[in-house]
């Protein structure tokens, strides 16, 4: 499109938003021109910041009769390149929809716009001892409109779930501007139920302009024990040891040696760098509850092989063993130029096997790798260390990260737990689902948005590109690890 | 004794059976074990059973995921699952003990646990489906994150077998807790049990279930020895016998009646809009069985009002419509959601909403 095309288009926007919500020019473009996958990057056509549903809707209509392609923007945190822009299309940025609308304390929930940060939410309803259960470690940044596009989880997500268990109603503007609600505030719905569709859909069925959220009581008490191991075998047992026990943590996450002495090195959390892993596990309840059972946890560690089992004496401390593993991110990203985070989930029992071999793939490929595991899940984030200042290394990163998640489809896993799929990861969408089912994925959106408007070229891989991938992918005629259920 | 469940892939056979029925332009009534036939609207058409595709995938308790055929029997796979000191956190009712997991699946039916552990769907990890093309189709895994592609499993959960057989169903499982106990208390009216069971939802009690019907509220605690004997000491009421299985089975005299029976769902704190009618109220005010004629249409009206909805669960007149009327627009949606996966409509046509 030429500049006087894309000065046009601009005014037509400029019919019902303020001048300085529609972005044109290529400077404050930029801003916009790739999310937190920095690797990817594309200037959109425009950039428009509606402040209310209204805009929203003009928005979508003016784009649906253009057949303008339009991304969606939370905070941009994405790591999976969901919301990059489309060359050919604008950006809708819900940042400036960022108001607390409703909090109703009786009924323990909270309607906010989509642009609300994460956090602001348990920040908001503190004082009414409720908070907002998913706590993704981008918490400060990220947008609740964002958390519900790709079902966000966090460190908490194994005893009080993911985003689509932590919301009662969306509102949702549709390709064509239409309004459409799913409210499931009264705990059912008659007829199909399209929360588990529209959540995690990577912006690709409809912009969610409001959200209802459920608050939950604060714990009374919250308790942290850190256990150190000297193999990372023995910490993943010993986590299948606990919930054995049947009892489920507030929080239980590993790190691995090489994550362990980066997050040491930034925060100084205390953490024993000579240990080849350690298991952060945190119990909530009352404290008669938490005290009996954290006695019983540090038992079935220290049965576990522990070498070593500390308490938090305090919250100080508590929050203080949290901090580094809040922050294995940033502090791998101290002792590297970049890093490479990878978002594959495997069944616990594979994860002692899946480490040796991702160790293995990290000496072939020379890139050294630091892991921080989602250990209740099986959420596995590598971190690959890499230079993009040299020559082919970002492709070579690329291909351990692919490599990687195709050991966790290997090991009855999957290519994503929490960051999408965005632009990052159709390739294994292309080994993870079959044609047909793929086919079904581009049926169910079409049902939303039959012009294809939404997100385009996001999440679902189209099955040229996916014939085109695994062409060359496939060895001796054979896909990898043909053996493989894909369930 | 330990449990053991038949294992019997019918698979194949259903593969050729769809094909054949896809190929001859018939329908098809899904059957599992027919306990909840009575859910959803009656159609005619070839009815197929699939109870006999039953067995184990996987188990691993340590994982908190079992995987299955949909023809399993939900008694015995509790009865499994129990062995290993856990269960489904949803709480599912039998209605009968011919009840199957597929079944369980469809009907998306929950228990008196569903307002304070979640639903089915929320459990619901993974399907392997049998379309209407009679392709083998899978979604969603055995992981419990898992954001891959839309989550098409989650949407079988409720969609009572319109958009194809259910083959294989992958469901999180919980532990069992340890401890449980039932304390009784007196409020005369619906409105003073909502606004009382709602203030406790705020504070951090180890409550799994709530009731009030007749005058008296139930609540039920679950949780760690310590932990539920704290609550009871600050809760007081009285302690009772646990009576949750009659409940959850709807062997309670109050289902066992010859009248029509509504299920109301509301947003939980919604003031009682039917003082004086014959109620029981559960899941914190959001689930209001109600018993006794009634003009469907003014209640429905009524409560969509509230932003809740009306199922006319049993014993209504056959012309009056099982489910909450959609919008329209709502409506054509969901049609085309079920073109999606059962084009020539073959799949329990018309069971949930006329042209599903
Ligand atoms: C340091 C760091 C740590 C992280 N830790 C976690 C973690 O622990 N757990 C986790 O799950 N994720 C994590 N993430 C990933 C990211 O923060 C989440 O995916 C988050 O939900 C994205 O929110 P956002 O507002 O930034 O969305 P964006 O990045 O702006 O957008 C993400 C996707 O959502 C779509 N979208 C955004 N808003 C809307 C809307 N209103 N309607 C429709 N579609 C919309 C976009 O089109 C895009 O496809 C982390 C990221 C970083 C940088």
């Amino acid at each position: 499109m030429s500049d006087t095309q894309r000065q046009q288009l601009a005014a037509r926007f400029r019919e019902f938003l303020p001048d300085e919500n529609v972005i044109d020019q290529k400077t404050s473009l930029a801003t916009y021109e790739c999310d937190g996958l920095s690797a990817y990057r594309e200037q959109p056509l425009l950039v428009l910041l509606p402040e209310n549903i209204a805009h929203v809707q003009q928005i979508m209509r003016l784009c649906h009769e253009q057949r303008l392609p339009v991304v969606s923007r939370g905070a941009g945190t994405s790591l999976s390149g969901g919301a990059l822009p489309h060359a050919e299309g604008v950006v809708l940025s819900l940042a400036k929809m960022k108001r607390i609308l409703q909090v109703d304390e009786l009924a323990r929930t909270a309607v906010v716009e989509p642009g609300v940060r994460n956090l602001a939410i348990s920040e908001a309803v503190k004082e009414k001892g409720l908070y907002y259960a998913p706590d993704p470690s981008s918490q400060i940044a990220c947008s609740i409109g964002g958390n519900v596009a790709e079902n966000a989880g966090g460190v908490h997500c194994l005893k009080y779930g993911l985003t689509l268990h932590n919301i009662l109603a969306l509102k949702v503007v549709g390709a064509d501007g239409e309004i459409f609600e799913i409210d499931q505030r009264s705990l059912h719905t008659d007829g199909y139920d399209l929360m588990p569709l529209l959540v995690g859909s990577e912006g690709m069925l409809g912009i969610v302009v409001e959200v209802t959220v459920k608050l939950l009581p604060i714990p009374r008490c919250a308790r942290v024990v850190m256990a150190v191991f000297d193999s990372v075998e023995k910490a993943g047992d010993s986590v299948a040891a606990i919930i054995a026990e049947g009892i489920i943590p507030a929080g239980i996450e590993m790190m691995d040696n090489p994550a362990i002495r980066a997050a040491e090195d930034f925060v100084h959390a205390n953490y024993p760098v000579e240990a080849e892993a350690i298991l952060i596990c945190e119990l909530d309840g009352t404290e008669e509850e938490v005290s009996a059972q954290i006695e019983l946890v540090e038992q079935v560690l220290r049965a576990g092989g522990a070498v070593e089992t500390r308490l938090a004496k305090d919250e100080t401390e508590r929050l203080l063993f949290w901090s580094g593993r809040k922050a294995a991110f940033p502090a791998v990203g101290r002792i590297s130029p970049d890093y490479y985070c990878i978002d594959g989930t495997i069944p616990r029992k594979s994860l002692a096997a899946v480490l040796a071999e991702v160790r293995q793939l990290s000496e072939q490929y020379g890139l050294p790798v630091a892991n921080v595991f989602h250990a209740g899940d099986g959420n596995l984030h590598p971190l690959i260390l890499y230079d993009a200042n040299k020559e082919g290394e970002l492709e070579k990163t690329e291909q351990l990260g692919s490599k990687i998640l195709q050991l966790c489809i290997h090991h009855g896993g999957t290519i994503t737990g929490e960051h999408g799929v965005g632009v990052e990861k159709l390739g294994e969408m292309c080994i993870q689902f079959s044609d047909a089912e793929r086919n079904q994925f581009h049926a169910l959106r079409e049902c939303f948005d039959p012009l294809k408007i939404l997100n385009p070229g996001k999440a679902i891989p189209t099955l040229a590109r996916c014939a085109e991938h695994n062409a060359m992918h496939v060895h001796g005629g054979e896909l990898p690890f043909p053996e493989l259920e894909r369930f | 004794m330990p449990i053991e469940l038949a294992d019997v892939s019918i698979e194949d056979e259903l593969r050729a059976q769809i094909g054949a029925v896809a190929a001859s332009g018939g329908e098809i009534e899904i059957i599992g074990g027919g306990s909840k036939r009575f859910y959803g609207e009656s159609i005619e058409a070839l009815p197929v059973d699939v109870s006999a595709h039953s067995g184990i995938i996987d188990y691993d308790p340590a994982e908190l995921v079992i995987t299955l055929r949909a023809g399993c029997k939900l008694a015995q796979v509790e009865a499994l699952l129990a062995e290993q000191r856990q269960m489904f956190g949803f709480e599912p009712p039998c209605f009968g003990e011919d009840a199957t997991i597929g079944g369980t699946v469809a009907t998306g039916l929950a228990g008196p646990r569903r307002a304070y552990a979640g639903s089915i769907r929320d459990f619901v990890l993974g399907v392997k489906l049998l379309d209407g093309r009679g392709q083998v189709l899978q979604f969603g895994g055995r992981v419990i994150k898992n954001v891959a592609g839309f989550d098409v499993s989650r949407l079988m959960v409720g969609a009572l077998g319109t958009l194809g057989i259910i083959l294989e169903v992958s469901i999180r499982v919980v532990p069992q807790l340890e401890t449980e106990i039932t304390l009784a208390y007196e409020h005369a009216s619906a409105d003073e049990h909502i606004r009382w069971v709602n203030r406790l939802g705020s504070k951090p009690y180890p409550i799994s279930a709530s009731l009030w019907y007749d005058g008296r509220s139930l609540l039920r605690l679950s949780g760690s020895e310590q932990g539920v004997r704290q609550a009871s000491a600050q809760l007081g009421g009285e302690e009772i016998e646990s009576g949750w299985l009659d409940v959850k089975e709807q062997r309670l005299d109050f289902f066992d009646r010859a009248e029509p029976l509504s299920r109301i769902s509301l947003p939980p704190t919604t003031p009682d809009l039917l003082p004086g009618r014959s109620q029981l109220i559960e899941w914190g005010g959001a689930r209001r069985w109600l018993c006794g004629e009634a003009d469907v249409d003014a209640v429905r009206d009524q409560v969509a009002g509230a932003g809740g909805s009306l199922c006319a669960f049993q014993r209504h007149a056959p012309d009056v419509p099982r489910f909450h009327p959609l919008a329209p627009t709502m409506l054509t949606l969901q049609r085309n959601l079920k073109a999606s996966f059962d084009p020539a409509r073959i799949f329990n046509p018309g069971k949930l909403y006329p042209g599903l």
